[in-house]
């Protein structure tokens, strides 16, 4: 099958993946149903199978149909100067992006689509937010067709290897070490997925009508019936060992097969168990990294690396590891390491932080103890003005919270610093959890400097570097006026210095 | 050693910025006030609650309304140089805002029926990030056309994706 010129159909397996994704579907949602509606004992067998299986069938038959006439109507092309993709059924929609636009190349296959060796192809440009026309999707080609769309689009002027010959020229840039696995259960996954199994066993028990039965079960019959404390940790411990078991699980279905690799000018990373991710972006839409050390693995000397490059989509952290994510938690020297080959330099490890003024320490510790104060001075009034067990709550949230909250304070001034090396601009910041971004310096398109009044009466600023990747601005918090304008001015040369006056320094 | 500090930029919006800035915040307040006076006449067991909100909008809305738009007009200024555009903007919580010709990718100008009203117009500069746009509002009209057009050619001279 050749790639170029004319206009193609998407694969035909499509209508058949979309039959078994819809009829999987209907089963899941319709089992839970007919069980209710049998449990009420007053409906009649054969006539709840009967709509059942024929909603089933409708749904599955119709979305099959939809999905077919989809097909039917849609072809796609790549022609020397463009990809297109054209739907026309009444009206016409054709959407079309200059090749030299191409930026990324996003295979996905989800286990179903892997079955029938499909895969869907994401092709996207460097622009952000002008969504329609920065993007476009193959939804799904044959696999090898697939790989080669990518090899075509984004290596323009390479020749066409095998694949274990690539790998043997380039040695990946990271391998998957299953020591990592120790990094995967101290994050927020843990709880996270406790208490999802908690909350699925009490939803699919009120399905059949058996939340008071399991719960005497287990309360009363599993645990002898231990007082309410006792009977919460067990909860607690069970929800924690769940999510542990869940949290590997992830990380193990996420970073199955991980490899980092560089092919000429297009980094690539390949993972997944179930359902394979492999993300292609070429290095010169790359803007810098963030090495991210989440509370857990930061405990634990661990961080991640996020890439910071234009057209990934910047509001896209709801997915807690998407695309973005260049390597899993892994110890920092690694970290670093990858870092540093994805750069081609070293900004992260060699940079000079400059930590900010003490100003932004009282700012951070006024902060952090304001609504502990708020929580504490509520339940006091109301404590004063109702019972007396709000106060002992009062007292305990103080002790409790104050603590926690000057902790975090501390951290977050520790951490925050800027620097300059080379061509990058380095930012740190966090309380907790600690990013550590470096940026390119070609890359920012702009700079934004804020202040609250607060600020101003310690002389301080919020420097923004705008720039067309990742979140859109990068910020160094809190630094002194006069140093973090001559930084700005440093790390872009020419953009500031025109703004910029110098002032005698006031008296005191 | 001498301390760094950002210049103001070089141009203040029109005086009848401020006109504008007034009638709009004080419509803003004056408006859901005297809806709640209606129905305060009209729902009787309510009254003393819907004279509160009423009462509670006036005493915020009114004192904003006058002393906000002033203070905005002291701050609201702006600049464009062969090489970028800087804008400040804000009243208590102040933005400085820089961009390069050369990275500048669309600019609109926009006239709200009010604006209208006041001969006045708001310029929107966009560029590849997405922090959001750089806004100069309260220009005259007139001018804000004129600076858009030079703008687009500016940003048209620079083409490239602009990343």
């Amino acid at each position: 099958m050749t790639v170029l010129g004319e206009w193609q159909r998407l694969h035909r397996q499509t209508v058949t993946v979309t039959a078994l994704t819809l009829a999987g579907l209907s089963v899941s949602i319709g089992t839970p149903i007919v069980v209710g509606m049998l449990r009420d004992g007053d409906s009649h067998v054969g006539l709840v199978l009967l709509i059942a299986l024929g909603a089933a069938v409708l749904l599955t038959g119709g979305g099959a149909l939809v999905d077919r006439l989809r097909w039917r109507y849609t072809s796609y092309r790549v022609t020397d100067e463009r990809v297109e993709l054209r739907f026309a059924l009444v009206a016409h929609k054709l959407r079309s992006i200059p090749r030299e636009r191409v930026r990324t190349v996003d295979l996905t296959a989800n286990p179903l689509l892997r079955a029938f060796g499909l895969a869907k192809v994401k092709i996207g440009t460097g622009q952000q937010g002008s969504g329609e026309h920065s993007q476009l999707t193959l939804d799904p080609v044959g696999r090898a067709h697939a790989e080669e769309l990518r090899r075509v689009l984004l290596e323009r002027e390479s020749v066409p290897t095998s694949a274990s010959a690539t790998r043997r020229a380039n040695p990946p840039l990271a391998e998957l070490d299953w020591a990592w696995l120790r990094y995967a259960p101290i994050s927020v996954t843990t709880p996270l997925l406790g208490a999802a199994a908690f909350g699925a066993v009490m939803q699919a028990s009120d399905w059949f009508n058996l939340q008071g039965a399991i719960f005497r079960t287990v309360h009363d019959d599993l645990l002898g019936g231990v007082p309410v404390a006792g009977f919460v940790a067990v909860l607690v411990a069970a929800g924690l060992v769940i999510g542990f078991v869940g949290s590997l699980g992830l990380f193990v279905e996420m970073w199955w097969r991980y490899r980092l690799t560089r092919d000429g000018g297009v980094l690539r990373v390949h993972r997944g168990l179930f359902t394979t991710r492999s993300l292609s972006l070429e290095q010169r839409r790359l803007r810098g990294v963030d090495l991210f050390e989440a509370l857990g693995s930061r405990l634990l000397g661990a961080a991640r690396v996020d890439v910071v490059a234009t057209g990934l989509g910047s509001r896209s952290d709801r997915e807690r590891s998407d695309p973005k994510t260049l390597l899993p938690p892994a110890p920092l020297a690694v970290a670093h390491r990858v870092a540093t080959a994805v750069l081609g330099a070293s900004p992260v490890s060699d940079v000079d932080i400059r930590r900010h003024p003490r100003a932004a320490r009282s700012r951070r510790l006024r902060w952090s103890l304001l609504p502990v104060f708020l929580v504490v001075a509520v339940l006091g009034v109301l404590g004063a003005l109702t019972t007396v067990v709000l106060l002992h709550l009062a007292w305990i949230a103080a002790m409790v919270l104050t603590p926690v909250a000057v902790a975090l304070a501390l951290d977050d001034y520790r951490n925050l610093g800027h620097g300059l090396a080379g061509d990058y601009l380095v930012t740190r910041y966090g309380a907790g959890s600690r990013h550590t971004v470096a940026l390119l310096r070609g890359g920012v398109i702009g700079w934004t400097v804020r202040s609250s009044p607060f600020q101003r009466r310690a002389g301080l600023i919020t420097l923004a570097a705008t720039t067309a990747a990742g979140r859109g601005e990068y910020f160094v918090r809190d630094v002194d006026e006069s140093e973090g304008l001559a930084f700005a001015a440093e790390a872009v040369p020419g953009l500031l210095t025109p703004f910029l006056v110098a002032v005698p320094p006031p008296r005191d | 050693m001498d301390e760094i500090r950002l210049r103001p930029p070089r141009h203040q919006v029109e005086r009848r910025a401020v006109s504008y800035w007034l009638t709009n915040e004080l419509a803003s307040a004056l408006i859901p006030a005297a809806i709640l006076a209606v129905l305060a006449m009209l729902i009787t067991p309510a009254r003393p609650w819907l004279l509160l909100a009423m009462g509670a909008v006036l005493l915020i809305g009114v004192p904003y309304g006058i002393v906000v738009p002033f203070w905005r007009y002291r701050v609201h200024r702006w600049e464009v140089t062969d090489e970028a555009v800087y804008t400040r903007t804000g009243w208590l919580w102040q933005e400085w805002r820089i961009a390069p010709m050369s990275r500048i990718q669309t600019v609109d100008t926009a006239r709200g029926p009010l604006e209208q009203l006041f001969r006045l117009a708001s310029v929107t500069v966009t560029t590849a990030s997405a922090a959001g746009p750089l806004k100069i509002q309260g220009l005259d009209h007139e001018r804000a056309a004129d600076l858009a057009a030079r703008l687009t050619a500016t940003a048209q001279a620079n083409r490239g994706d602009a990343t």
